[in-house]
C-alpha cells in the first residue's frame, strides 16, 4: 500500500466525516435549544479530528521506517575492512537502496528467479530504466530484497494503523456532534495552532541556518584550527584527491575578507554620492511629474537580477575599462578585465536605487517646520539641505547605508563573474581580488566529497558572512528605530 | 510729483553701496548643488540605458537563427546499408544522417563528392544537430526512406554569426572561423533564397548542449516554472498565515518580538546563505535529490517568505480597525472576522507583495548554484524531482562559455528573463492601481 494511496483514503474518510457531521448537526437543529455552532463547523471538526492525527502518524511512521530500514541494512552489511571496494558506508547504503528501488520495478516472474550476481542483475534493471553504479556487489542483492520486504511490511502496517486512526477520529468527532457542542471553538483553536506554526517557520529557518552551518563549521575546525582560518593570509585550498592524504590546503580568511570589504568599499564609494544626491534632488527639488518618472526608472535598477549585472560587467564594463586603460597608457592595459574596479562599479550601480529610495524616505520624513525655519532665516535651499535637513536625517541615512553595505558584502553573482577567482592580497583596485561569496560558490559547485575540509570551509565562510551581515543589519535597524522616535 | 519723476537718478546714486554678503557665491553654490543632483540621476539613468542597450543589442539576434533549406534524399543505402531495419530498430537510430545532409548540400552547390577538402568544409556549414533532426523524422515515419524531403536545417554557429554580420569578414581567413569558400557558398545560398534567418523556436525548446545553435532554454524554463509554482504554493499560505498570527492574534510578548526581529533579519540575509542551508538540510540531511527543482523551490520559498510576510502585514495593517470592530460588533468570532472581512480586503496588497516576491525569486541565482542546479541537463524534466536548471542559472552557465555565439544566446536568455520580470512587475503595479483602496 503506497503512502499516497493511504493519504487519499484518509482524506476520503475525513471528507465523508465532514458531510456526515454537517448532516447530523443540521438534523439536530430545530429544537428549543439554540445551536452553538453553524453546521459546517461540526463538519470541519469531524474532518480535522479524523485527518489530523492520521496524517501526523503517517509522517512520523515514514520517518521512523526510513531510520529503521537503514539501521537494519547497515547491520547486515559486511564489516568494513581496509580493502572494501566502496569508499564509504553511505555510498554502500545508497547502492543498496538503488537496487531495492530497481527490484521493485520487476515483474513477479522475474523476481521469482532473481539473478544471484550483480553483473547479471545490472542489465536486467537497466532495461527497466534503473541505472546502477558499476561497482555494486553480490552481497547487496539479498539485503536489497530484505529491504523491500521490510518496506512492504512497514508500509502496510502503517497504512492500516493510519486508516484505523482516521476512522476512530471520525467516530470520535461524530459522537461529539450536539446542539450545544462547541465545534467552532475547536476548529478555531486548530486554525490558531496552524497560524502559530506558520510564524514559527521564520524562527526555524534562522535556527536551521545557524545550526546547519555551525555543525559543518565545527567539523571543519577539527581539521583546521580556527586561528589559521581567521588569521591566515594565504588561501590555497588545494583540491586533494580523496584518500591521498597529507596534502593539506591553507585556508586563510584574510585575503577573502579583504577582497570582500575592498569591493564593497569601491561599490559604496560609487553608490553613496550618486544615490544620495539623486535622493536629495528627488525629495527637495524635483517637481511631481519629474519625480513620478525618474523614481520608478531608478527602481528598475533594483529589480534587475544580479546575474544580469554580472553579465554586464563581464562583457561590457570589464572590456571597456581594459581597453580604456590600454588607450590611456598607450598599449599596456593596466586595468584587468576582471578587477576590483569593475566589480565595484557595477555593484555600485546595483546599489544606487537602494541608497536613493531608502534615503529619499528618510529625507522626506524630516518635518517641514525645520525647513521653513531655515528658509525663513534667509538661507538658500542648498544651505537648508546641507545644514539642517541632512544633519537631522543623518542617523537614518547611516542606517540605510549600513543596510546597503551589508547587501554589498553578501552579493554573489556580480563578483563571481566580474571580480575573478584569484585570492590576492593587494591594494591595487585595477587587479583581480576575490570575495567570500565567490569562494563559497567555488568550493561547493561540482560533485565533491562532503566531509573534506575543502567543502566544509564553505560553511565556515558562510557562517562568517552570516554574522557580519547580521551584525550590520541589527546595528542598522537599531539606528533607524532610534531615529524614528525623535519626530513621532 | 513731476519733479521727482523727472529726476530719478539722484536718489539711486545716493543709496549706500550694498554690503557684500556673498549672495552671488551662495547662489552659485545653490546652482552647483542642484546640478550635482541632476548629474547623479543622469548617471543612474545612463547606466540603466547602457545595461539595457548592451543586453538588447547583443541579444535580439538570438531570436533568429540561420537555417538552410535542403532537399535531402533519404537514401536507404546510407541509412540502412545492410537492409536490417525491419528486424533491428537500432539501425535507424545510429545511421549516419549528417552524410545525407552533406550530400544534399554538395549537390545544391555543385561540389563534386571526390573533392575531399571541399566536402569537409561543406560539412561545417550545417549543424551537427541535423543528426537528431533527421533521425526523429525517419523514426517517426520510416516510410519516408527512399524519398526526397525538403528540410530546413540549422547552420553551424560560426556560419550563423557570419550570416548575421557578427564576424568581420575583411580580416584574413586564417584568423577567423569561417573560410572564404564557406562565405562564398553562404552568399550563393542566400542569393538563391535557400539560406535565411527564421524564428528561433529552438531557443525555447532545446536543453543543454555544447553546440550553441542547438542549446536552448527548454529545461531552464520548465525548471523555473516548477520552482515558481512551488514557491507560490508554499510561501503564499505560510506567509499569509504567519502574518495573520503576528498582526491579528499575537499579543506583544518577548516571543513575538523575537519573531519580528527574526523576519526583518531574514529579509537581509545574503541569498547565498539560503543555498548553504538548502545544501546542508535538504540535500545532506533529508537526502533529497540534487539539482531538483523541488529543492530549489523550497530554498527560494524560505528566501521569499520574509518579503511576503512584510508585504502581507502592511496590507493587513492598512485595513481600518472600524471594519474589525463592525464585524465583532455583529457577533463574528475573531477567526470569522479575520477570514471573512480583513483578509479579503487585504487581498490585493497581499497579491502584489507575492508577485514582487516571486519576481525576486525568479531572478535569484546564487542559492541555486549551491544545490547543484548548475547541471548539464539535456532532457526536459518531467517531475519536480528530476534534475533541471533555472533561467538565471542557465544565463550563468552560458556566460561562462567562451564562444561568440553563446554571448548572443546569453543576452537572448537575459531578454527572456527581463520580459518575464517586467510582466510580473507590471501586473503587480496594475493590481495595486486597480484595487488599492484608501480608507
Amino acid at each position: 500500500m503506497s503512502t499516497l494511496m493511504v493519504l487519499v483514503i484518509v482524506i476520503a474518510i475525513a471528507a465523508a466525516g465532514y458531510f456526515i457531521g454537517r448532516q447530523r448537526a443540521v438534523s439536530k437543529e430545530g429544537g428549543n435549544v439554540k445551536p452553538h455552532s453553524l453546521p459546517h463547523y461540526h463538519g470541519w471538526w469531524v474532518f480535522l479530528a479524523s485527518a489530523l492525527p492520521a496524517i501526523l502518524f503517517i509522517a512520523v511512521w515514514a520517518a521512523a521506517t526510513g531510520v529503521y530500514l537503514e539501521r537494519s541494512a547497515i547491520a547486515e552489511l559486511p564489516t568494513r575492512t581496509a580493502d572494501t571496494v566502496i569508499a564509504s558506508q553511505s555510498l554502500e547504503l545508497g547502492m543498496v537502496s538503488g537496487i531495492a528501488r530497481g527490484l521493485d520495478k520487476l515483474s513477479d516472474a522475474e523476481r521469482a528467479n532473481l539473478p544471484q550476481t550483480f553483473a547479471e542483475l545490472q542489465p536486467l534493471l537497466a532495461s527497466k530504466g534503473v541505472a546502477l553504479a558499476t561497482e555494486g556487489q553480490d552481497y547487496m542483492i539479498p539485503i536489497a530484497t530484505e529491504w523491500n520486504r521490510n518496506t512492504a511490511w512497514a508500509s502496510s502496517i502503517g497504512g492500516i494503523v493510519a486508516i484505523v486512526l482516521a476512522l476512530a477520529g471520525a467516530v470520535f468527532g461524530l459522537s461529539g456532534v450536539h446542539v450545544r457542542a462547541r465545534a467552532r471553538n475547536n476548529v478555531e483553536r486548530v486554525i490558531l495552532g496552524a497560524l502559530m506554526a506558520a510564524s514559527g517557520i521564520a524562527i526555524l529557518t534562522t535556527i536551521g541556518i545557524i545550526l546547519s552551518m555551525l555543525f559543518q563549521t565545527i567539523t571543519f575546525f577539527q581539521s583546521v584550527s580556527p586561528s589559521t582560518f581567521f588569521f591566515g593570509t594565504v588561501w590555497d585550498p588545494r583540491f586533494a584527491a580523496a584518500g591521498s592524504g597529507g596534502s593539506q590546503g591553507q585556508f586563510g580568511l584574510i585575503p577573502l575578507l579583504a577582497g570582500t570589504l575592498y569591493i564593497a568599499f569601491v561599490a559604496m564609494l560609487f553608490a553613496v554620492p550618486v544615490g544620495l544626491f539623486a535622493a536629495i534632488y528627488m525629495a527637495e527639488y524635483a517637481s511631481r511629474s519629474v519625480r513620478s518618472v525618474v523614481k520608478p526608472l531608478l527602481e528598475v535598477l533594483a529589480g534587475i537580477p544580479t546575474i544580469v549585472y554580472g553579465f554586464f560587467a563581464l562583457v561590457t564594463v570589464g572590456p571597456f575599462l581594459r581597453d580604456l586603460s590600454a588607450a590611456l597608457s598607450g598599449g599596456y592595459a593596466f586595468i584587468q578585465a576582471q578587477s576590483v574596479l569593475t566589480a565595484g562599479i557595477v555593484m555600485g550601480v546595483m546599489l544606487i536605487p537602494f541608497v536613493s529610495s531608502l534615503s529619499d524616505d528618510i529625507i522626506t520624513a524630516v518635518p517641514g517646520s525645520l525647513r521653513d525655519g531655515s528658509l525663513g532665516l534667509g538661507s538658500t535651499k542648498s544651505e537648508t539641505i546641507r545644514r539642517v535637513v541632512l544633519p537631522a536625517a543623518l542617523p537614518g541615512i547611516v542606517g540605510a547605508l549600513l543596510l546597503t553595505a551589508s547587501r554589498a558584502i553578501g552579493e554573489t553573482m556580480i563578483v563571481v563573474l566580474a571580480a575573478g577567482v584569484a585570492a590576492n592580497l593587494n591594494i591595487n583596485p585595477f587587479e583581480a581580488m576575490t570575495t567570500i561569496t565567490v569562494k563559497i560558490v567555488n568550493q561547493l559547485t561540482g560533485d565533491l566529497e562532503f566531509n573534506s575540509p575543502q567543502t566544509l570551509v564553505a560553511f565556515a565562510l558562510g557562517l562568517t558572512l552570516f554574522f557580519i551581515t547580521l551584525a550590520m543589519n541589527i546595528f542598522a535597524l537599531y539606528i533607524v528605530r532610534k531615529y524614528r522616535e525623535q519626530y513621532e | 510729483m513731476t519733479d521727482i519723476a523727472l529726476n530719478p537718478a539722484a536718489p539711486a546714486s545716493a543709496r549706500p553701496a550694498r554690503r557684500d554678503i556673498g549672495l552671488k557665491r551662495r547662489y552659485a553654490a545653490e546652482r552647483r548643488f542642484k546640478l550635482y543632483g541632476i548629474a547623479a540621476i543622469a548617471i543612474g539613468l545612463f547606466f540603466l540605458v547602457a545595461l539595457m542597450y548592451s543586453v538588447f543589442s547583443n541579444g535580439y539576434t538570438a531570436f533568429w537563427q540561420t537555417e538552410v533549406n535542403l532537399a535531402i534524399n533519404l537514401d536507404p543505402k546510407i541509412i540502412d546499408p545492410d537492409n536490417k531495419r525491419a528486424t533491428d530498430p537500432n539501425v535507424l537510430l545510429t545511421a549516419n544522417y549528417p552524410i545525407l545532409a552533406r550530400n544534399a548540400l554538395a549537390e545544391k552547390l555543385g561540389v563534386p563528392a571526390t573533392n575531399k577538402p571541399a566536402m569537409r568544409e561543406l560539412g561545417k556549414l550545417f549543424s551537427e544537430g541535423v543528426r537528431g533532426q533527421l533521425r526523429d523524422l525517419v523514426v517517426a515515419n520510416p516510410s519516408l526512406i527512399g524519398t526526397t524531403q525538403s528540410v530546413w536545417v540549422l547552420t553551424g554557429a560560426d556560419i550563423d554569426s557570419a550570416f548575421k554580420g557578427q564576424i568581420d569578414l575583411t580580416v584574413d581567413q586564417t584568423r577567423r572561423k569561417v573560410s572564404d569558400q564557406q562565405v562564398e557558398w553562404m552568399n550563393k545560398l542566400k542569393g538563391e533564397g535557400a539560406m535565411s534567418q527564421r524564428f528561433n523556436t529552438g531557443l525555447f525548446t532545446y536543453g543543454a548542449s555544447s553546440r550553441p545553435e542547438t542549446s536552448g532554454l527548454g529545461v531552464a524554463l520548465i525548471g523555473s516554472l516548477y520552482m515558481m509554482l512551488i514557491v507560490l504554493c508554499l510561501a503564499l499560505p505560510i506567509g499569509v498565515a504567519a502574518s495573520i498570527y503576528l498582526e491579528e492574534y499575537a499579543k506583544k510578548s518577548r516571543l513575538t518580538d523575537i519573531i519580528e526581529v527574526n523576519i526583518n533579519n531574514l529579509a537581509a540575509v545574503p541569498s547565498i546563505v539560503f543555498g548553504l542551508l538548502g545544501l546542508a538540510v535538504f540535500i545532506n540531511f533529508f537526502h533529497m535529490p540534487r539539482s531538483a527543482s523541488l529543492v530549489g523551490g523550497m530554498v527560494l520559498t524560505l528566501m521569499t517568505l520574509p518579503t511576503i510576510i512584510i508585504a502581507t502585514r502592511a496590507a493587513l495593517r492598512a485595513v481600518p480597525p472600524s471594519i474589525r470592530a463592525a464585524a465583532l460588533g455583529v457577533g463574528a468570532s475573531k477567526t470569522q472576522m479575520v477570514f471573512h472581512h480583513v483578509l479579503p480586503l487585504a487581498a490585493p496588497g497581499i497579491l502584489t507583495g507575492t508577485i514582487i516576491g516571486l519576481a525576486h525569486a525568479l531572478g535569484e541565482t546564487a542559492p541555486l548554484l549551491l544545490i547543484g542546479m548548475v547541471a548539464f541537463v539535456a532532457n526536459s524534466p518531467v517531475t519536480p524531482l528530476d534534475p533541471s536548471t533555472a533561467l538565471p542559472v542557465q544565463i550563468y552557465m552560458w556566460a561562462n562559455e567562451a564562444e561568440r555565439a553563446f554571448v548572443e544566446r546569453t543576452s537572448g536568455a537575459i531578454i527572456v528573463l527581463l520580459i518575464f520580470l517586467a510582466v510580473m512587475n507590471i501586473t503587480a503595479i496594475i493590481l495595486r492601481r486597480r484595487f488599492e483602496r484608501r480608507w
